[in-house]
């Protein structure tokens, strides 16, 4: 089992407050980590550390490390971090004045990439990636805002893979989709961790079950519990999880 | 709480309180139609008076470059207008990519604890009285432009004809700039709202996808607020348009229809405010007169314009234009 | 994704220099702010004297400006002030349908008009109804006229704070009251009001600041006068009046003088300003 990223003693503050404490955990390769917790248990926090997006937040301030591969996320910077971790978030944000296909392109176009055959492949590439390509394929030139909130959000997926990151953060990608919506969003995570590495925040714990192999329960700002997703499950090692899991509180 | 004085008083649901209940409506109402009243009065006196000057000239007033009070009276407003737009497009080239700058700076970059006071600054230059950016221009800025900015202007870029002849100091182009000056705080503060409106969740989809800051601020927020932006600056060119006494005082107040930037010439308001009071005939009267319904009209239409744009923003919520 | 590192430092340099132009921008348009302000200091404070202020313009003081102005704008704010706030009143309270949003449509349209065209408005008013023996055509240099003109300006403006100010009362409060039984109209006069009276104030003192820096109207109606006030059928000086005359006359002396009544006119709408911010210090000390 490779070792994608590492956390080693992460803590952050917003501002006086801190919100996640110590946290040691591993984020395998090419699988996926689910974190779960009650709302509020800093979650979201522990994600954005890793991609460095915590740190937009005025004030934020984050202690500890993060290796990607050995390398230290802290010490490069926040552009090429986020190059090779990319994000999606709970609710879509397509850039609703540009059309599709220069959503998806968008990632490309800081990099750099101008050669219009290069776009071409690689717009068509993230899009088959995300699931979407056939529902859109006609209208590429639409406006990004112009698609439903689940294909909103597969945008977003195709327009995060179209730079090739090596780890996805998804950030409770379905909690403002429906049903049908999340299950296209979940098979379509199965498809993904064939190439990426995937980090999948829900406050659905079936969510978490179906789809995960590792899942990590949080609690108050910390790491109560992090296990194989079934073992969790059924064996939860802490009482806290087992009283989450159960239902009785969160 | 005297709340309860009232109620306790007098009686409720009188005849006393339903009469003053639709007196006091009816009041409020009539004098808020007569606000507006005064506003269609304005435009009636004003073709009222233009009239004559109207039928004598027609269309041809507004293409006529004589402005001539002896007879044969002759009047013709294409000068003030060309020097309408001139100074209204020096404004606006000059005072829009500053006022964006400054947009951006306070709503994008700016720490937290600078961004009051710095934004109270800028709004200063809106609380200046047009006549004391005039003396400002006359005595500060026209000497600079003089002996220092126009002659560097015509040693580098002399070859355009808009950067030849004599810099005076007194011409088009300071009339520009202390006009660019003058919009600033508008355009910048409209900007700054349309920036404020864009959601953090379109600059956190930038950023994560490795952008900078300024990568992020070109594509999420300038993009989205483009519409409002526009209207910022269409609101900017209203009231470049109006401008009178800084123009009047730095634009030379010669009737001239020149290329050059250095040259001196006159806007709408500021040839009105020069010599309506001189007007000899009563043709002259109203072909001021028509003047200033020439300068209501380009200003009214500008910023309806802008007003519906800037609403059409506000109201969408989201940016695409 | 790997990419040569060229681009990426590219990116950063390209990302410093535009924040360090948006700030340049920001210098840039507080460099005219700071020279008007220093300037008017300087040369301003070196030609204030007992004299200028206790002369009239006729000889070379500046105790009639004041004095005008001070009349201008005290008389627009008697007229403009009520007709403003009813008409604020109104936009807030009675004005959610089609006709209220017409309404406030074209009192903004209003707040637009060049107050060159709003002068010569005011000149062409009162000189035909001069004619047709409503007072006199020559009126239009006139004190009335003045305020007339002062007065198309300030309302709109007042009328657009006030209705900003309304607004900002919560609708719980306005609740509680109709819920006691307390009609509609008491509601909007005896609770809304003076709870949005500061903002109200603010906006008033704020019109007031605004038209007293007014220039071009005032060339045509008000016109000017070198000595004090003579009566409100009669020509008026006022502050930016003289500001102007004397910045484009010919004598230095009185050139130099103009920045002097420059800051005499900026202190007085600086205090005007500070004002309202005690009167919404006190009132909301009071609460």
């Amino acid at each position: 089992m490779a070792i994608k990223l590492s956390v080693e003693s992460l803590s952050a503050w917003y501002g006086e407050k801190l919100a996640i404490q110590d946290i040691t955990m591993d984020i395998e390769d090419r699988m996926v980590t689910a974190v779960i917790g009650p709302s509020g248990c800093g979650k979201s926090t522990l994600i954005r550390c890793l991609n460095r997006m915590h740190e937009t937040i005025p004030k934020a301030r984050v202690e500890g490390k993060v290796l990607l591969q050995g390398e230290d996320v802290y010490a490069s910077s926040p552009v090429s971090v986020r190059r090779r971790i990319g994000m999606v978030f709970q609710k879509a944000n397509p850039f609703p004045t540009m059309s599709i296909y220069d959503n998806v392109a968008a990632g490309l176009r800081l990099n750099g990439v101008r050669n219009r055959d290069e776009l071409d492949k690689a717009v068509l590439g993230s899009l088959k990636q995300a699931a979407l390509w056939d529902e859109v394929k006609d209208s590429l030139d639409e406006s990004g805002a112009s698609l439903s909130g689940g294909q909103q959000q597969r945008l977003c997926i195709a327009r995060a893979l179209a730079v090739k990151p090596e780890v996805l953060l998804m950030d409770e990608p379905c909690s403002a989709l429906d049903p049908i919506a999340t299950a296209k969003i979940e098979d379509l995570i199965f498809d993904l961790k064939k190439d990426f590495t995937l980090v999948v925040v829900t406050h659905n714990m079936q969510q978490a079950a179906r789809v995960s192999e590792t899942t990590a329960f949080m609690y108050l700002g910390k790491l109560i519990e992090v296990n194989n997703t079934r073992e969790l499950f059924e064996r939860p090692r802490e009482a806290l999880t087992e009283s989450y899991i159960t239902g009785r509180f969160g | 709480m005297h709340l309860f004085r009232w109620t306790r008083g007098k009686g409720r649901g009188t005849s006393t309180d339903t009469l003053g209940e639709s007196l006091f409506q009816w009041f409020s109402t009539l004098i808020a139609l007569g606000v507006v009243g005064v506003l269609v009065l304005i435009a009636i006196v004003l073709f009222f008076e233009a009239e004559a000057s109207i039928r004598a000239f027609g269309w041809s007033f507004l293409g006529g470059t004589v402005w001539n009070p002896q007879p044969p009276l002759l009047f013709g407003a294409f000068p003030f207008v060309y020097g309408t737009l001139v100074t209204s497009a020096l404004a606006l080239l000059f005072g829009v990519p500053i006022s964006l700058g400054i947009a951006i700076f306070l709503s994008e970059l700016a720490p937290p604890w600078i961004r009051i006071p710095l934004t109270y600054v800028v709004e200063l230059l809106a609380a200046v009285p047009s006549v004391v950016y005039g003396l400002w221009g006359i005595f500060v800025l026209a000497p600079v432009m003089r002996t220092a900015i126009e002659p560097f202007l015509q040693g580098t870029l002399g070859f355009l004809p808009i950067f030849q002849g004599t810099p005076i100091g007194l011409d088009k182009l300071s009339a520009g700039v202390i006009l660019a000056i003058m919009i600033i705080p508008t355009i910048s503060s409209v900007s700054r709202e349309a920036f404020l409106a864009v959601p953090d969740s379109q600059r956190e989809a930038a950023l994560s996808l490795g952008a900078t800051r300024w990568e992020t601020t070109r594509l999420a927020v300038l993009r989205y607020a483009r519409a409002g932006i526009f209207g910022a600056v269409i609101l900017g060119l209203g009231r470049a348009v109006g401008e009178t006494m800084a123009v009047t005082m730095t634009i030379g107040n010669k009737n001239v229809i020149s290329v050059s930037l250095f040259d001196q010439g006159q806007t709408i308001a500021s040839w009105i405010a020069n010599n309506f009071t001189e007007a000899e005939t009563p043709l002259e009267l109203s072909a001021f007169i028509e003047l200033g319904l020439v300068l209501m009209l380009m200003s009214l239409i500008i910023n309806i314009f802008a007003r519906l744009m800037v609403a059409r923003v506000l109201r969408r919520g989201e940016g695409a234009a | 994704m790997k990419l040569p590192l060229d681009r990426d430092t590219w990116r950063h340099w390209i990302d410093v220099a535009m924040g360090v132009a948006a700030f340049v921008c920001v210098v840039i348009a507080i460099i005219p702010l700071g020279s008007i302000l220093l300037e008017a200091c300087i040369r301003g404070l070196q030609s204030l004297s007992p004299a200028l202020l206790t002369s009239t313009t006729g000889a070379g003081g500046i105790v009639n400006s004041i004095q005008g102005t001070l009349i201008l704008i005290l008389l627009s704010a008697l007229v403009s002030l009520p007709v403003g706030i009813l008409t604020g009143i109104y936009l807030a309270e009675f004005g959610k349908n089609r006709l209220g949003a017409g309404v406030r449509f074209f009192v903004e349209v209003m707040t637009q008009v060049p107050s060159m065209v709003v002068g010569i408005f005011v000149y062409s008013l009162v000189f035909e109804l001069g004619l047709i023996g409503l007072g006199s055509p020559r009126l239009v240099f006139s004190t009335i006229s003045g305020v007339l003109a002062l007065s198309t300006i300030m309302v709109p403006f007042v009328a657009r704070t006030s209705e900003e100010a309304l607004r900002l009362v919560p609708i719980a409060v306005r609740e509680s009251s109709l819920a006691l039984g307390i009609p509609r109209y008491r509601t909007i006069l005896r609770v809304v009001v003076p709870s949005a009276s500061s903002a109200l104030v603010t906006g008033g003192l704020l019109g007031i600041a605004r038209v007293a820096g007014e220039t071009a109207p005032l060339l045509v109606t008000a016109f000017g006068n070198n000595d004090w006030f003579r009566g409100l059928d009669q020509p008026i000086e006022s502050l930016p009046h003289t500001i102007y005359v004397w910045a484009t006359g010919p004598y230095v002396a009185q050139n130099q003088a103009a920045w002097g009544v420059s800051l005499v006119l900026v202190v007085m709408m600086l205090g005007l300003s500070i004002v309202s911010r005690v009167v919404i210090r006190l009132r909301s000390v009071s609460r």
